[in-house]
């Protein structure tokens, strides 16, 4: 029964999101053609990236959550804090970029082991757990500012701005940001440990891994990605906003690109370059529903079509195998 | 303290006691090791060898007494503290990830590095030398888990624990989950490990096994130590008076005489799994399905409960043709199946013991009035087997292995089913209510029922059988008379040649 | 073997306080009434009282449909969106003529049906994680409405259709109007009640505690798990009914609604995963949410900050609780 498994040429989920990305691509390339017009022209590409680019850091972070056996629902509440934060902390002034990002990273970091510790410590379930601190922030938020707030110097703005030929500086970061994920999840101790602890927390416990640590370590981490994803929108936008992260839907958008990505809600199994794969997919299917002008609320409903499809095809494929056991 | 421990002991536990919300579990219980040697510990269920064995590898810290490794008294805070001291243990329950390599199980949490990262090339080829040094080079490092079979799973379990310089190992009955030709495997690998100077302590209900493979043996009843013997100087009966604190006269009820009618007839019906067969289930009998693990016993049982259907071929029950797609049909069609895996699929532990008996009723034939007497009638049935619980409101999970077993033949029973299916209905039960199952199941077939029972433990299948079918590679390898012999039956199913004898 | 005989008296500890339990909740709840009782004495007089319950009516109804879906050990993201979708879509049709107020009603409640109906069977038959389901559900059905209406909601409500949510039995005496809201939602709690006790609620708990064993008892494990989401659309359109009633007709209606009421089921003891906790548990769960936003109001706490003052409460409460059933 192993044997066959083996021999199979495996389209798992993980390398299915860039199957799709492919045909969607193709498919998308040819449709925008006969409309007249150009997905692959310098514009709607370096639009296309600059989407991927914030969603997909957040993505990235999500996925060390997502293959622990955790979420994090309060990424958003933590992108719209932090992009105040360094609006605000920098004053316009080019100077206080530094301690404007020393202290986004600080306080992504401290909410992100509050929320670690309220999981590990409190056993709330990290729905809840996260949700209630997305509340407080929330709450926080929406006592102190009316709307958007601060400034960012134009220096700070390169990042919102700037690119490299068609590439914004932004999706460098982005891929940066994976690439980094990429090693930590497969090549370090923390990763192994990580993937452990998502797959059956019993068992990491027994071998002696400190499960608790790791699941800290984890929404630190996921939490920081939301804060740098904050440091961009900040930079986008010239100044801190108050409600950017819940308006775009941050926190369940980046648990949808992660599953599309092919990982498993429950854990342990998963990847980046799949959720890499799901942020493209769904920055591509933006782009060509932009370029063939449909309604763009329309495009919402055929995200969720898409997301729901993505993970039936992997279940169904999945029970497939098994049986074929 | 105790300062006078043997020092050749490996490990030494001295009075050591556990309660749990002021019950106690354990209460003064000393046992050692010596380099070298399997030493088995024995109980009933509840008798406290688990809870022994997790504070023996950190799980559990003990309330009194105190733990020495090679005579230096240590605390083992935690699995980790029990793995630095050099103490592993082999769950009964297999500690592997499915979706990760066998180099990464086997060093999980203790990977090793190089600049900074896992260094995974001395990872494969440590794991390498360790499944070497075990004989089990059919194992490959980079193979998944969940490729592996049972058996070759354990080893992976072993490999891991000597990965950690484990001198003293705890193996919680190693054999639950192996077919008989893989125990074998288990025991070479064990002498192995002794020849190394490695110290076991074996659990198990087995008692074969035990004076197999043991030198020493410590009974447990109610928490306490009864007694430790040398094998040599013990006895199955001995050691069995020693667990239940009474005789058990007869293990087997008396079998029936000539089977009945048929009651179901599979002609050519097969699926993925089960190659096409023929086969008769006769009313007031029981037939025996011996076989190794996987040899397609259960998928046999599945295939005729409806769980994955048969595909081909032609089922009769009682003179009508039938083919149940879904458990729900055959259960309407008087069918019962008492899986092998309790907590996996036979009960909903967080629910109550009367609920757990009523599942079925009230999944088949809902009713929205006039509950209250199908409540009453399960009630009897719960009294009628004998489950022993607080109360019929307990949830099921607080119930001992062999009770929450009843509560699952009580479901059924209620059921009124003229075809049982049984598979390893005495797995993980102590020996007491053992018994109690094997005088239900008879009691059953008595009644008029036709009763298919697969069982990996031989004795019991030989105990039980009217009939015993063997089954090899997904399909029938032999049929044998209730009277045949371990050997008849070991032959067809691992299809060695043999006089069958029967 | 693991199962040691744990001690009757840990298990009735677990048992009554545990997960699964409605104590916590209620004693949640006696304290926030009895400090509103002591900040402003008239809540208690009847009309007062009542019309605090029909406030709360929609959350206790959604809490009711979530708790079904929740004990099968599903999410239901898109309650929320579902509430706001039924709004906008009666405001459309009805568009201010009373004539179309009984059609229109029934089509609400059959499209709650719907969708409850596709979210299940995509759930089921699809094998799609329920938390994505829904959450594709939400999705669509926000993009479906923004573009159905273009962006901004047209129509008006009739006077007919907001009855449910303002009007009342006027003229009670001692107790003034008593409120179509209360009986709706004592009608549907009592049926609430009575699904749980029947044969159906007893399947579903086990089903969501361990769908194989349920399965492999005779059980329907999917139609099961299809007729929560069913529940609980029906119970997002008859809150959108009176939510519809209660304030004008915005995108905002239904905002967030499906993580309060997720929040107030396991607020009332019901554990994420299935198989523990009770329905009365849930209502109870939302109607301590209500109690706690109503005390806030009395204590002066502004709008804004009151969500994080929920929040830090909602996690305090479910700490309590994860502790107690720590064992």
């Amino acid at each position: 029964m192993s044997t066959q498994a083996l021999t199979r040429p495996r389209i798992d989920s993980t390398n299915g999101v860039w199957l799709a990305l492919g045909v969607t691509l193709v498919v998308g390339g040819i449709l925008v053609a006969t409309d007249g017009g150009s997905l692959f022209s310098q514009n709607s590409t370096v639009s296309l990236l600059q989407r991927a680019a914030g969603l997909g850091i957040v993505a990235v972070g999500q996925t060390f959550c997502i293959l622990a056996g955790s979420l994090d629902l309060s990424v958003a509440y933590v992108i719209s804090l932090t992009s105040l934060i360094a609006a605000e902390t920098m004053a316009g002034s080019d100077g206080r970029v530094l301690p404007a990002v020393l202290a986004v990273l600080a306080v992504s970091a401290a909410i992100g082991l509050v929320n670690g510790l309220l999981i590990t410590k409190l056993r709330i379930n990290a729905f809840i757990a996260t949700l209630g601190v997305g509340l407080l922030i929330k709450g926080y938020l929406e006592q102190g500012y009316a709307g958007p707030a601060g400034a960012v110097p134009v220096s700070f703005q390169h990042l919102g701005y700037d690119r490299v030929g068609p590439v914004p500086v932004a999706f460098l970061l982005f891929i940066g940001v994976a690439a980094v994920a990429w090693v930590v999840i497969n090549r370090s101790r923390y990763g192994h440990h990580l993937i452990a602890t998502g797959g059956d927390l019993d068992v990491a416990r027994l071998s002696g891994v400190r499960t608790d640590l790791v699941l800290i370590r984890t929404h630190v981490i996921c939490s920081i990605c939301a804060g740098i994803a904050g440091l961009y929108l900040a930079s986008r936008l010239g100044a801190g906003a108050p409600r950017v992260g819940a308006e775009g839907g941050y926190d369940l958008e980046s648990i949808a690109a992660v599953v599309l990505g092919g990982a498993v809600l429950a854990g342990g199994k998963g990847g980046v370059a799949g959720t890499v794969g799901g942020v493209l997919l769904l920055a591509v299917i933006d782009g060509i529903f932009n370029q063939l002008a449909v309604d763009p609320f329309f495009k919402q409903v055929v995200r969720g079509v898409v997301i729901v499809a993505a993970v039936a095809i992997y279940a169904l494929r999945l029970r497939g195998r098994r049986a074929a056991r | 303290m105790d300062s006078t421990e043997p020092p050749e002991a490996l490990l030494a536990m001295r009075g050591v006691g556990k309660s749990f919300y002021g019950v106690p579990v354990l209460s003064d219980v000393d046992v050692d090791l010596k380099p070298g040697e399997v030493h088995a510990v024995v109980g009933e269920n509840g008798a406290g060898k688990s809870t022994l064995m997790k504070i023996a590898s950190g799980v559990y810290q003990p309330d009194a007494g105190t733990l020495h490794v090679d005579g230096q008294p240590v605390a083992l805070h935690n699995p980790r503290a029990a793995q630095a001291a050099g103490i592993g243990i082999i769950h009964q329950e297999f500690n592997l990830l499915p979706e990760r390599t066998v180099a990464e199980n086997v060093f999980l949490g203790r990977e090793p590095m190089r600049r900074g990262l896992v260094d995974r090339r001395t990872m494969r080829a440590r794991t390498k030398e360790l499944l070497a040094s075990v004989g089990a080079e059919s194992v490959q490092p980079t193979d998944r888990v969940r490729q592996l079979g049972i058996a070759q799973q354990q080893v992976v379990e072993i490999v891991k624990a000597l990965s950690l310089d484990a001198r003293i190992l705890i193996m919680d009955e190693p054999t639950a989950a192996l077919a008989d030709h893989e125990v074998e495997l288990l025991y070479a690998l064990v002498r192995r490990l002794q020849a190394r100077g490695i110290g076991i302590l074996y659990v198990s209900h087995r008692l074969a096994e035990v004076f197999d493979l043991s030198d020493r043996i410590t009974v447990l009843k109610d928490g306490r130590r009864v007694t430790t013997l040398d094998t040599r100087d013990a006895t199955p009966e001995a050691l069995v008076r020693h667990m239940v604190g009474r005789e058990l006269a007869t293990y087997y009820p008396p079998k029936a005489g000539a089977g009945g009618t048929a009651l179901v007839t599979l002609t050519g019906a097969g699926n993925a799994r089960v190659r096409p067969l023929d086969l008769e289930l006769r009313a007031g009998e029981v037939l025996g399905v011996g076989g190794l693990q996987g040899s397609g016993r259960s998928a046999l049982a599945r295939a005729l409960f409806g769980v994955e259907p048969f595909t081909t071929g032609r089922m009769v029950l009682d003179g009508k043709p039938v083919r149940p797609r879904s458990p729900r049909q055959a259960v309407r069609n008087g069918i019962a199946y008492v899986t092998e895996d309790r907590k996996a699929d036979g009960l909903a532990l967080s629910q109550s013991v009367l609920d757990n008996a009523l599942l079925a009723s009230r999944a088949v034939r809902p009713r929205w009035f006039g509950g209250g007497a199908r409540t009453t009638g399960v009630r009897a049935l719960l009294d009628a087997v004998e489950v022993h619980a607080a109360g019929p409101d307990q949830e099921v999970r607080y119930l001992s292995g062999g009770n929450q077993q009843k509560v699952v033949l009580a479901r059924w029973l209620a059921m009124a089913p003229r075809v049982l299916l049984f598979d390893e209905p005495t797995r993980g039960i102590d020996v007491g209510a053992k018994a109690a199952i094997h005088e239900l199941i008879r009691d059953l077939a008595g009644k008029g029922a036709a009763v298919l029972m697969i069982s990996s433990e031989l004795p019991e299948l030989l105990g039980m059988s009217d009939r015993i079918v063997v089954m090899r590679d997904g399909t029938l390898a032999g049929e044998l008379p209730g009277s045949a012999s371990e050997e008849a039956v070991l032959s067809l199913a691992t299809g060695t040649p043999h006089e069958v004898t029967a | 073997m693991t199962t040691e005989t744990i001690a009757p008296t840990a298990q009735a500890r677990r048992g009554r306080w545990g997960a699964g339990s409605i104590w916590p909740v209620v004693v949640i709840l006696v304290l926030l009434l009895v400090a509103i009782g002591i900040r402003q004495p008239e809540f208690y007089d009847p009309p007062a009282l009542l019309a605090f319950l029909k406030r709360s009516a929609p959350l206790i109804i959604l809490a009711a449909g979530q708790y079904f879906v929740i004990v099968a050990g599903d999410f239901d993201l898109s309650v929320g969106s579902l509430v706001t979708a039924e709004v906008v879509i009666a405001a459309r049709l009805i568009d201010g003529d009373p004539a179309a107020t009984g059609p229109v009603i029934a089509l609400v409640l059959g499209f709650g049906l719907l969708v409850g109906l596709v979210n299940g069977l995509v759930s089921t038959l699809l094998l799609v994680p329920s938390f994505i389901t829904t959450l594709g559900m939400y999705l669509i059905l926000v993009g479906a409405v923004y573009t159905w209406t273009g962006g901004s909601p047209r129509g008006a409500l009739s006077e007919e259709f907001r009855m449910f949510g303002r009007r009342g039995i006027e003229g009670v005496p001692w107790l003034g109007e008593i409120p179509y809201a209360v009986l709706i939602l004592l009608v549907l709690a009592a049926l609430a009640v009575l699904a749980m006790r029947s044969d159906f609620g007893k399947v579903l708990l086990a089903v969501g505690d361990n769908p194989r064993a349920a399965r492999l008892a005779g059980g329907r494990v999917a139609g099961v798990r299809t007729v929560a989401f069913v529940i609980s659309g029906c119970c997002a359109a008859v809150a959108a009914v009176l939510l519809g009633g209660f304030g004008g007709v915005s995108f905002q209606v239904g905002a967030g609604l499906e993580f309060t009421a997720i929040t107030a089921v396991v607020l009332g003891g019901v554990v994420l995963g299935g198989g523990r906790g009770s329905v009365v548990g849930a209502m109870l769960g939302a109607l301590t949410l209500q109690t706690l936003l109503t005390l806030l109001n009395l204590l002066g706490v502004a709008g804004a900050l009151a969500s994080a003052v929920q929040g830090l409460i909602i996690l305090a409460a479910v700490a309590i609780g994860g502790l107690r059933a720590r064992t």
